[in-house]
């Protein structure tokens, strides 16, 4: 806009010949802001920066109170009394330990499933394959993005149930299905994550030169040595970003706990139940708060790996 | 949410109508409808319709054809009355009680694990059951209720009720069971394949099981316990915790839990059962020998509300006979008028859901809150409250 304006005509003088040009207001501010670099890096991280403090940080900060409220028992009205109980039953009860713990547990499983699954593929898709076959294999990996989350749940709740597919197929081979369960559910996830997993360490491994690949065998590696001495430590933070989003994911969810988890609770499930149920918004922000600093605190690790900026 | 505008019913419609609905209207005095209003005071006749109504219900209690044509009580009701409707669904009790406290909404089907809540926070006015054609109707065994009615006051209109059964395979599990025991002291026989509905509101389920076999807990209502008494429920929860496969809230899910076998004995409702069967799955239920827990829905006014004449006019429609038997059919209930079994599709309706059976109907202890002031009438102990409930839900899932 301000550009425009500034090689804009202003409306041309009447031709009174003691008239000056003047320039349009403006041209005036473009002029300003040409001027003053401060001012123009303000007008440009105003906007971003209220985004970021009033939608991001502000409803960190309200979570974070309303976890140090409590709720009037009788008319289950959230009363704005200090206390904190909440965040102390959350911390000492160990109902809620033990279910932090499966949480991680389950986060952690998937996380592994999905990196175990997701480097041969990706390693496959980007090294290996044809151009053409490229394309094809990166829009199947995308593929199961376009389908509903619930939907895919509810498959697999199909697969997992007793003479469900997966028992049909195991039965040769004496395998029985899980049936619903925490092993289930991590099953599930590892599912429905995997292409998050898939597109960041495929990137990685675009990024590595083939170049590279050729030299070090000339040097005379072996394709493992290769693997295992030029290409993974450039992966790491593929993988590393490849990761976040797994263990985040996972240890919010809520939805494929209770579909196909029998009985197995999550922290989603404990936040969904007092926020849904109960109608106890402060213990259900004062478990929220667990995922929160558990992904802060991996984000602090990982940070000097780089794998942010993979993000 | 589902709004209706239909805009050439002008707001300043003539009341004529209106009057029809009236004519069981006692008046005693010359008091206007509309002075009811504040102090919660009890309206003692229903004047002109003001032209609109909003209504906060339970989806499937207000259809206008625009899910499916075919089923539509709405549209006949904005005919009579002049009341346009405007309709917002709520998925849970406590969703609902939020909503209410806005005080936008007319009307409130409220179940009893949401209606003391809303009486006690003065949400919801008395209602003047006189002035209801339809009330007197209505099964007796639903009318004056702690669900409904608080010292002596009538706070609605019934609308329809049902139990939470027990339901088992019957091919898978013998002998036919009889007694909560099946779910509780015996659900290590089907280890694994026990269900239970998943919400904190099953501990009154646990709780109604150790009243009639722990007689010394002395349990005189399942929603009404103290400390004590919840501890004891939430230990029987936990040790059948161990048997139970998957705790169902969602009734569809429940449905197919039992068609693959993966749950093979567990409550239910009754609509659960009729697509079961419907589908060809070998199930049935049994209302247990100690009685179950159910819900029982009232219709209620709010107490901010400024369409008390349509929302009146609306409690008396929604018990008359065709609007009771389309909507209980439609969502799976028992109806709260004993005419509407004449008037469902289904000649067997009354009878799959028993409706009319004040015997079956006594043996179910009906959704209530648990407060702390307890709902038996205890005043020398204080009752745990839901929220306490909730924690030991949690508890018990572990």
């Amino acid at each position: 806009m301000a550009m425009q304006t500034t090689t804009a005509p202003g409306p041309a003088p009447a031709g009174g010949p003691e008239r000056k040009p003047v320039p349009p207001r403006k041209q005036g501010i473009s002029a300003l802001l040409h001027r003053s670099p401060r001012l123009r890096l303000a007008g440009l991280l105003t906007a971003p920066a209220a985004w970021l403090i009033l939608v991001y940080i502000a409803a960190l900060a309200a979570l974070l109170i309303t976890a140090l409220w409590t709720v009037d028992t009788f008319t289950g009205k959230v009363s704005t009394t200090w206390t904190f109980d909440n965040i102390r039953t959350v911390l000492t009860t160990s109902v809620y330990q033990v279910i932090t713990l499966r949480t991680i547990y389950i986060a952690v499983a998937v996380t592994v499933i999905d990196m175990v699954i997701a480097l041969p593929i990706a390693f496959f898709i980007a090294k290996v394959a044809t151009a053409r076959w490229q394309k094809l294999l990166v829009i199947a990996v995308l593929m199961p993005l376009w389908a509903s989350y619930l939907v895919k749940a509810y498959a697999w709740r199909n697969v997992l149930a007793e003479g469900g597919l997966l028992e049909w197929l195991g039965r040769p081979i004496g395998l029985d299905s899980p049936g619903y369960s925490e092993t289930a559910v991590i099953l599930t996830l590892a599912y429905i994550w995997l292409p998050y997993m898939i597109l960041p360490i495929h990137a990685g491994f675009e990024r590595v030169p083939n170049s590279m690949l050729e030299a070090s065998g000339d040097l005379g590696a072996k394709p493992w040595t290769t693997m295992r001495l030029v290409m993974l430590p450039i992966l790491v933070p593929s993988i590393i970003a490849g990761t976040i989003f797994t263990f985040s994911l996972s240890l919010g969810d809520y939805i494929t706990a209770q579909i196909v988890g029998g009985t197995t609770q999550m922290l989603g499930t404990v936040v969904y139940a007092n926020v849904g149920a109960a109608n106890n918004l402060p213990l259900a922000a004062a478990v929220s708060l667990i995922p929160i600093v558990i992904i802060m605190i991996y984000l602090f690790v990982v940070r000097r790996t780089g794998a942010l900026n993979n993000l | 949410m589902a709004t209706r505008n239909k805009p050439y019913w002008a707001i300043s419609a003539v009341a004529v109508a209106a009057l029809a609905l009236t004519s069981c209207g006692t008046a005693q005095g010359g008091g206007s409808g509309e002075t009811a209003a504040a102090g919660g005071e009890v309206k003692t006749e229903i004047g002109a319709s003001e032209g609109k109504l909003s209504i906060l219900a339970w989806p499937g209690y207000v259809e206008d054809g625009s899910n499916d044509p075919k089923v539509d009580w709405v549209t006949p009701f904005e005919e009579q009355t002049q009341c346009q409707v405007e309709f917002k669904p709520f998925g849970t009790s406590d969703e609902a009680v939020t909503l209410m406290r806005t005080g936008q909404y007319d009307v409130i089907s409220a179940s009893g694990d949401a209606s003391l809540r809303l009486i006690a926070g003065g949400d919801v006015d008395p209602v003047n059951t006189d002035l209801l054609e339809n009330y007197k109707d209505v099964y007796p065994f639903l009318k004056d209720k702690a669900w409904n009615t608080v010292d002596g006051v009538n706070y609605g209109m019934p609308h329809g009720w049902g139990a939470n059964l027990l339901m088992y395979r019957a091919d898978k599990v013998e002998p036919a069971p009889t007694s909560w025991s099946a779910v509780f002291d015996d659900a290590e026989q089907n280890s694994g394949k026990v269900t239970a509905y998943d919400s904190p509101i099953y501990i009154a389920d646990a709780a109604l099981y150790l009243m009639k076999h722990n007689p010394e807990l002395g349990i005189k209502n399942p929603y009404a316990l103290d400390q004590e008494q919840l501890d004891a429920a939430v230990e029987l929860l936990k040790k059948q915790r161990e048997h139970v496969g998957e705790y169902w809230s969602d009734v569809v899910k429940e449905v197919q839990s039992f068609a693959s076998g993966s749950s093979v004995v567990g409550t239910t409702w009754q609509v659960g059962a009729n697509i079961a069967k419907a589908d060809g799955t070998k199930v049935e239920t049994v209302l247990p020998e100690e009685g179950a827990t159910g819900w029982s829905d009232t219709w209620m006014v709010g107490s901010q509300s400024k369409n008390k004449n349509c929302a009146y006019m609306w409690l008396d429609y929604i018990a008359s006979p065709e609007a009771n038997a389309a909507v209980a059919e439609y969502f799976g209930e028992s109806p709260a008028n004993p005419k509407a079994c004449e008037l469902t599709e289904d000649k067997g309706h009354c009878e799959t859901y028993h409706s009319g059976d004040e015997e079956y109907a006594s043996q179910i202890w009906y959704w209530t809150t648990p407060v702390e002031n307890c709902v038996d009438g205890r005043t020398d102990v204080k009752c745990t409250d839901y929220s306490e409930w909730t924690k030991a839900w949690t508890e018990i899932k572990g």
